[in-house]
Formats: structure tokens, C-alpha cells, sequence
């Protein structure tokens, strides 16, 4: 186990080094001027040069890339170019929203697949299979973006019974879940189509071996055998898919969080790009790396957790 | 199952924990304000965006002078001004007894430090050149200051008015990027970057008992999209800068919405690299002209609301001349001139920037120029890369862009250096004369002089005013309809 977590810590560091060389390298090859972005097209030279001093952007490549990683190490991720704060100050700020959409995202995910991927299983080959089979091809095939407009024009525009957009802060508890209900449904529909049917086809493979049998046969109900043995059992390909989902719903809060003009993290990036804000972008993009090589790291250890049988390779 | 529910309620658990951290909730606004530009800074003495001016300029910063809808310059933190005969020396007597929402005092100290910072060496103002024409700056006493100009400048009392030339105050002016302080009259109150800032009333403002409004709400929402949707579900009261003309139907349609469609200063032209064969051919620049069809572009591209310009100036302006006539369209002609020029069938390239204005145009000038036999490619690139590429290192053979500064049509005395390569000492010295008119008049006559003269070079093709669409409630009055600055005053709205 001890070897386990190293190799596994020694990969988390390495992937994040190869992040930051990508990331820096990447922001830096594109072409655009910070200083430029920021003051505008009327901004005189010396305006100009002033600001590229202040922001260090005349000092070599390489110099700049070390004291980058060297402060990070140290949680010091520099000064946005755009917003004048610091950048760990900005995703502080931002980070509670982000949080709060992908894990309601997921949780949404997960119970929406459950259900329908365990209901089709037991009900194979009849119409609740076919049903869920259709609806979740459905799922897979909307884009989140446009499925975001119908459902705020359905349920914001012409209902009236969610807000179409905007985050309230979680001061007004209940206006900050009415206002994550929409995003987290237009996140969640596709993630949760595809995990229906990887549920679907896993409790099926389960449901055809002995000991299933067996449990019906010592007098189980049919709902406990399927909640209580078939899951279980089915579970290893579900939280697979359930770690790489979680990764696609983080990078999908930045399409959600524009749509729904949420003031998350992926609204952020998407803004700092497109401002050349350098050390935003590369603070961010490694914060997604992490919290994407973390996802992987916590499924890894629920094999262990799912599959006991699993510690003895481990 | 048990593993998964518990982890699940677990999860739930502290979501809910997390809502509890509560603070007071948020207070119910007077009129809320959609914004499709998010600002990353507060500070218009330091970042160009123009939604810092737009909700800020005039609300919570002043400047000496300030600027009304048609673009007269009227007092502001100058109560009065002399003007020297000889055009240079500028008397600015100032309002007495106003204070900072920080409660300092507002004297002539502040006005000096104001124009100190901004002409520094190491200033990182965006519009320098505003400042670029004083040689001195003094305070005879508390009340006065005195500004003394090198060169005359028939625009300093209309640039003064803009939020790059805010007074901001000595204590202050480091903070405002995140909480700013100025003399107007509505305070700075409280800001979620990403999503909206709100605006409280000043009851110390020499005026406050005509302003109407106790607080503002500004949310930022970029979707065109969403924020049809916005306001369609009537989050939002009034969205200045609408940003999608092929909703204006339906919200005319709506009894709920007024809209409103005015002009801004945004001149939209198709950019020729004139430095660059064949655009440093003024026949092959003719021929474009004579092949785009401005009626169809602003059809196709700004669902026809939008007026046509034959020329670099907007039509709205006092010294206007119509010059739309002067290259009629005619994709025949068109195609004889550039067979004459010998450029018929040349590939060229038009890198778009990502506004819709822009590529909208773009496609159907694309269309217009097939026709006339040159076969043109459409770049869509992102802002960043057109700033580097286009605008900086003039690697472009035509562009599509709107230059939304008043006065700008300097922009073609700006030399070679200047992304449109065009160096022309006539024009040039005729830009001179313009600058330094005082008389309206005169200078009204040497600005229709420009119009032609660009227009006869056809340096660019110039296709229509960017025009400035708002979307308002019915219950709203006040909001201007066009823009002549970046800012829009609402001490003057009202909501009944």
C-alpha cells in the first residue's frame, strides 16, 4: 500500500510538471499581447512598455518559467494581469460555485443513472428498457449548450419557475439551489445517459451468474437481490466511468458556467484566455489537471474499497 | 447500496453545511442593468474595458467636464471654464465643498495628482494621448487649476470628460480597481467579479435630490442567448448594447419592452492593409469599394439596423456629408477595375475578429467580392490573436473592424507604423488643421474636407455606424439611446 501511494504521488507530481511545461509554453507560443488586451487599441507606446515592465514580460523565457513554478510551490500563483488581485485570491472566490456545480452535477449524475441503468437491467428486453435505452441515446446525442436554452427557455422564460441564469451566493440558500437546479440538469443529462447504459450492461452481466440465482432462489426479494447483490457486484465499470465523468463535468462547468453566466471558475478561464492573462490561465489550468489526477487517484483507492480482492494486486 | 447512499448523503450533508455560512441577504434593487462586457478592473484610469467606463465614468468617478447625449461638453467637477485667446491656457474653476465617498475632501490638489499620475512617465493610462498636448498643470489657489496646452486641441474639453481622466483622489487611486472612490453620484457598493456589481445612491452629490435611482444592479452576461433569456424572464430591466439585433422583432413585438435603436461613435469598415500590394494600389481599393453593396451587408449582417457610411465619420455628427453614393455598387465595373489593375482573380484574405458585426459582414462581403471576381477567404480569429497579428504586426490583407472613439479620424494620421499602413502627409497636415480649429464652424468645413478626401482615396471600405441597440422596459425612462461616449449617466433615469 505504502508503494501504492508513492508510485501514485510520484505520477500526481510528474503529470502536474508536465501541465505547467505544456500550459507555460502553450500561453506563451500564442500569439497575443497582455499589455495591448488590457489598455486597448488607443494606448500609446509608452503606455504600452510601461505595463510589459510591470508585468515582467520582458525578462527571458526560461527566468519567467522558473520563478512561475518556484512561487507555485511555495501556493504563491502571482497577480492577475487583468484584475490587478491575486490569482489564489480570484479562485477562492470562484472555486465554492464550481464545486458547488459539479458535485450537484454529479450526485444528479449518479442517482439519474442508477436508476434508470438498474430499472432497464431488471426490466430487459421489455418497453422500461427500451424506454431507457431511447431516452439515454437521446441524452448522449443533445449538446449541453442547446439543451441549457431549452430548458431555460421552458422552465425560466416561459414557466417562470426558475431563474434563467445568475448565481445568487449561498447567503439565500434557497435561491442558490433554485438557481443550480437548470445547470446542474443541463450538466448532468448526458453525463447521466452514458453511465445508464454502462449500469444497464454491467448489472446485466452480473445478473446472470449463479450466485444472483441463488439469492432469488433462498427467497430475496427481487429488489433487494438487485440493490444488495447485483449492485455491488456490477459496481468496478460504474465509478471507471463515474472518475472520467467527474473530470468531463468539471471542464463542462466552463460551457454551463457561460450559458448560465454562473461566476465560476469556468467562466474564468474562458474570460482570462481570451484577456491573455497569463498567470490566471496557467494557475487554472493547473487546478484542473489536479483536481482531474485527484478524481483518478480517489477511484483507484474505491477499487480497493468495491473489490477487496483487489488489495492482495494492489 | 448502503456504501453509495451514505456517501452520497454525506456529500449532500455538506453542500447543505456550506449553505448555512450565511451572510445578510441581498437587498432588492431599483433597475437592474444587463452588461454583455464583464469588467476585470474598476479603475478606467488603467484598463480600456469599455463596461468600466460604461457603468462607472460619470456614476461613480467625475471628471472636470462631462458630455450629454448629443456630445456636448458641460460642467461636471469644473463649475466654469476661460479659454485664453490664443486657445492654449484653460482656467477651470472648480465645485466647492465636494467630497469623495471616502469622505476626503475634493480640492485643486486632487486634480493636479489626477493628471500627475496620468502623465507620468511610467502611466499606464489607456488613453495617454489624451494628455499628450499639456505642458503644465497648477493650482493658483484651492478652487482653480490651470492647465496650459503646447499645441491647441479642439477635443480637450470633450477627452477631459472621459473616465481615463477621472479625478480620482491621492488616497484612493491605488484601491480603485477593486473599490472605487470618485465624487459622482452614486457609491460604489459591493462587486462579484463574474457576475454583477451594484450602486448606492450619493446623498452627498451637489444634485442628489433629482436622482431618482437608491441602487443599481449591473449583471454580466456575455450569451447573447441568455440574455435574450434574461430579459425575457424579466431578470433584467434595461440591457444598453443589446447584443443580438435578430431579437429586435420580438421584443418590439412585446408591450412589456421598449427598444431602442440609437447610434455610437463605432465607424465599421473593411480594412485594407495599405501598405501591402495590391491595397497600395488606390484603383484596386476603388474597385472594393465599387464591389460591396453596404444595403446588403447591413441586411444580411445587422438585420437593416444600421445606417450606411460613405466615409470615416458618424452620421449623427454635426459636420456629416453623405458620400454613400460615391462608389455605387456594380460587381461588373467592379470586376473591370480589377482586371485593369490586374489583380482579377487573386486570392485574398479577410481575418475577422470574433464579433458578430464582423463576421456576419464578413461573409457576405466574401460573397460580394466572388462577384466581382476576386476570390476571398474568410479567417475567423480570436481578439487576442487579431491584436498580435492584424493590429500589431499589420500581417492582414483586409480586416473587418468598428473604431469606436469619438474623433478618431486622426487614426489615418497615424503613420505607417499604424496597423492601416496608410501614410498620406496630406492628409496628415489636414488632421493638423482639424485639431487645432477652435472655431466649430471651420472646423465643421476642414472635417466634410477629411470625409471627401478619405472617401476619394477609398483608403478603406466603409460600410455603416455601428448602431447601439437597448432593450428597456416600459417602466424605465431616461436611458440614452445613442452613445457619443462609453459611459451612460443615470443620475437622469427613473423607474415608475
Amino acid at each position: 500500500m505504502a508503494y501504492f501511494l508513492f508510485r501514485r504521488t510520484l505520477g500526481f507530481v510528474l503529470t502536474l510538471l508536465a501541465v505547467s511545461v505544456v500550459v507555460f509554453a502553450v500561453m506563451n507560443i500564442l500569439p497575443g499581447d497582455p499589455a495591448l488586451t488590457i489598455l486597448g487599441l488607443d494606448a500609446t507606446e509608452d503606455a504600452l512598455a510601461a505595463l510589459r515592465e510591470q508585468f515582467g514580460l520582458n525578462d527571458p523565457l526560461l527566468s519567467r518559467y522558473f520563478s512561475w513554478v518556484g512561487n507555485a510551490l511555495t501556493g504563491d500563483f502571482g497577480t492577475s494581469h487583468s484584475f490587478r488581485v491575486p490569482v489564489s485570491e480570484l479562485i477562492a472566490e470562484r472555486l465554492p460555485m464550481t464545486i458547488s456545480l459539479a458535485v450537484a452535477g454529479m450526485i444528479f449524475t449518479v442517482i439519474l443513472a442508477l436508476i434508470m441503468g438498474i430499472g432497464a437491467a431488471a426490466n430487459h428486453r421489455k418497453a422500461g428498457d427500451w424506454g431507457v435505452m431511447f431516452l439515454s441515446q437521446l441524452g448522449i446525442a443533445v449538446p449541453a449548450f442547446w439543451l441549457s436554452m431549452l430548458l431555460v427557455l421552458l422552465f425560466a422564460v416561459k414557466l417562470r419557475w426558475l431563474p434563467p441564469g445568475g448565481f445568487p451566493g449561498w447567503s439565500d440558500p434557497v435561491a442558490a439551489m433554485r438557481a443550480l437546479i437548470l445547470p446542474t440538469v443541463a450538466l448532468g443529462l448526458v453525463q447521466s445517459s452514458v453511465l445508464a447504459r454502462v449500469t444497464r450492461s454491467s448489472a446485466l452481466e452480473v445478473m446472470r451468474q449463479d450466485f444472483v440465482r441463488t439469492a432469488r432462489a433462498t427467497g430475496f426479494s427481487r429488489q433487494r437481490v438487485l440493490w444488495r447483490h447485483v449492485l455491488p457486484n456490477a459496481l468496478v465499470p460504474i465509478v471507471t466511468i463515474v472518475g472520467m465523468q467527474f473530470a468531463a463535468l468539471v471542464t463542462g462547468t466552463i460551457v454551463i458556467e457561460n450559458v448560465f453566466y454562473l461566476p465560476g471558475l469556468g467562466r474564468l478561464i474562458f474570460q482570462s484566455i481570451a484577456n491573455r492573462d497569463l498567470p490566471t490561465v496557467q494557475a487554472l489550468v493547473m487546478l484542473f489537471a489536479a483536481i482531474v489526477v485527484t478524481a483518478n487517484f480517489i477511484v483507484d483507492l474505491l477499487y480497493v474499497v468495491i473489490d477487496p480482492r483487489l488489495k492482495a494486486r494492489a | 447500496m448502503s456504501l453509495l447512499s451514505t456517501t452520497l448523503s454525506r456529500v449532500t450533508l455538506s453542500v447543505l453545511l456550506g449553505s448555512t455560512l450565511c451572510a445578510a441577504p441581498a437587498l432588492a434593487s431599483d433597475l437592474v442593468i444587463g452588461l454583455q462586457q464583464e469588467p476585470t478592473s474598476l479603475d478606467p484610469t488603467a484598463d480600456a474595458t469599455a463596461s468600466i467606463d460604461g457603468m462607472l465614468a460619470a456614476n461613480v468617478y467625475e471628471s472636470l467636464t462631462t458630455v450629454t447625449e448629443s456630445g456636448e461638453v458641460e460642467p461636471a467637477l469644473a463649475e466654469s471654464w476661460e479659454i485664453s485667446e490664443d486657445g492654449l491656457t484653460y482656467t477651470f474653476k472648480l465645485r466647492e465643498g465636494v467630497k469623495y465617498h471616502d469622505d476626503t475632501d475634493f480640492d485643486s490638489a486632487d486634480v493636479i495628482f489626477a493628471f500627475n499620475r496620468a502623465m507620468a512617465e511610467d502611466s499606464t493610462n489607456p488613453s495617454k494621448s489624451i494628455f499628450k498636448p499639456i505642458g503644465s498643470v497648477e493650482a493658483p489657489d484651492e478652487n482653480t487649476v490651470v492647465i496650459t496646452l503646447t499645441t491647441k486641441d479642439a477635443f480637450f474639453l470633450f477627452n477631459l470628460a472621459q473616465g481615463d481622466a477621472a479625478i480620482v483622489a491621492e488616497e484612493s487611486a491605488d484601491l480603485n480597481n477593486a473599490t472605487p472612490v470618485g465624487t459622482g453620484p452614486f457609491k460604489f457598493d459591493s462587486w462579484t467579479r463574474g457576475d454583477r456589481l451594484t450602486l448606492v445612491k450619493n446623498d452627498n452629490w451637489h444634485d442628489a435630490e433629482s436622482v431618482q435611482l437608491d441602487r443599481v444592479e449591473f449583471r454580466f452576461i456575455s450569451d447573447a442567448a441568455a440574455a435574450s433569456a434574461a430579459m425575457m424572464a424579466e431578470e433584467i430591466d434595461a440591457f444598453p448594447g443589446f447584443p443580438a439585433p435578430e431579437m429586435m422583432p420580438q421584443f418590439e413585438a412585446d408591450p412589456r419592452f421598449n427598444v431602442e435603436i440609437g447610434s455610437t461613435e463605432g465607424e465599421v469598415i473593411l480594412a485594407m492593409n495599405n501598405s501591402k500590394p495590391p491595397f497600395d494600389n488606390v484603383e484596386v481599393r476603388r474597385a472594393v469599394s465599387t464591389a460591396i453593396n453596404r444595403d446588403e451587408i447591413i441586411d444580411g449582417a445587422m438585420y437593416g439596423q444600421a445606417v450606411p457610411i460613405g466615409s470615416f465619420y458618424p452620421p449623427h455628427g454635426p459636420a456629416y456629408e453623405d458620400l454613400t453614393g460615391l462608389y455605387p455598387h456594380d460587381a461588373e465595373k467592379a470586376k473591370a477595375m480589377f482586371a485593369e489593375a490586374g489583380v482579377e482573380g487573386t486570392e485574398m484574405t479577410i481575418r475577422v475578429p470574433p464579433f458578430p458585426y464582423a463576421t456576419r459582414s464578413a461573409e457576405i462581403i466574401q460573397a460580394e467580392l466572388a462577384d466581382a471576381g476576386i476570390d476571398a477567404k474568410v479567417e475567423n480569429v480570436e481578439w487576442g490573436f487579431w491584436i498580435d497579428e492584424v493590429y500589431k504586426k499589420k500581417n492582414y490583407d483586409m480586416t473587418i473592424i468598428a473604431h469606436t472613439s469619438p474623433n478618431d479620424m486622426g487614426n489615418f494620421a497615424r503613420g505607417p507604423d499604424y496597423f492601416y499602413g496608410y501614410d498620406d502627409p496630406e492628409f496628415t497636415k489636414l488632421w493638423d488643421s482639424i485639431q487645432t480649429e477652435a472655431d466649430d464652424e471651420k472646423r465643421n468645413a476642414l472635417l466634410k474636407q477629411g470625409q471627401e478626401y478619405l472617401a476619394d482615396q477609398a483608403v478603406h471600405g466603409f460600410l455603416f455606424q455601428l448602431p447601439r441597440l437597448s432593450v428597456i422596459r416600459t417602466n424605465v425612462d431616461g436611458f440614452w439611446k445613442s452613445a457619443p461616449v462609453l459611459f451612460q449617466p443615470l443620475a437622469g433615469v427613473t423607474v415608475n
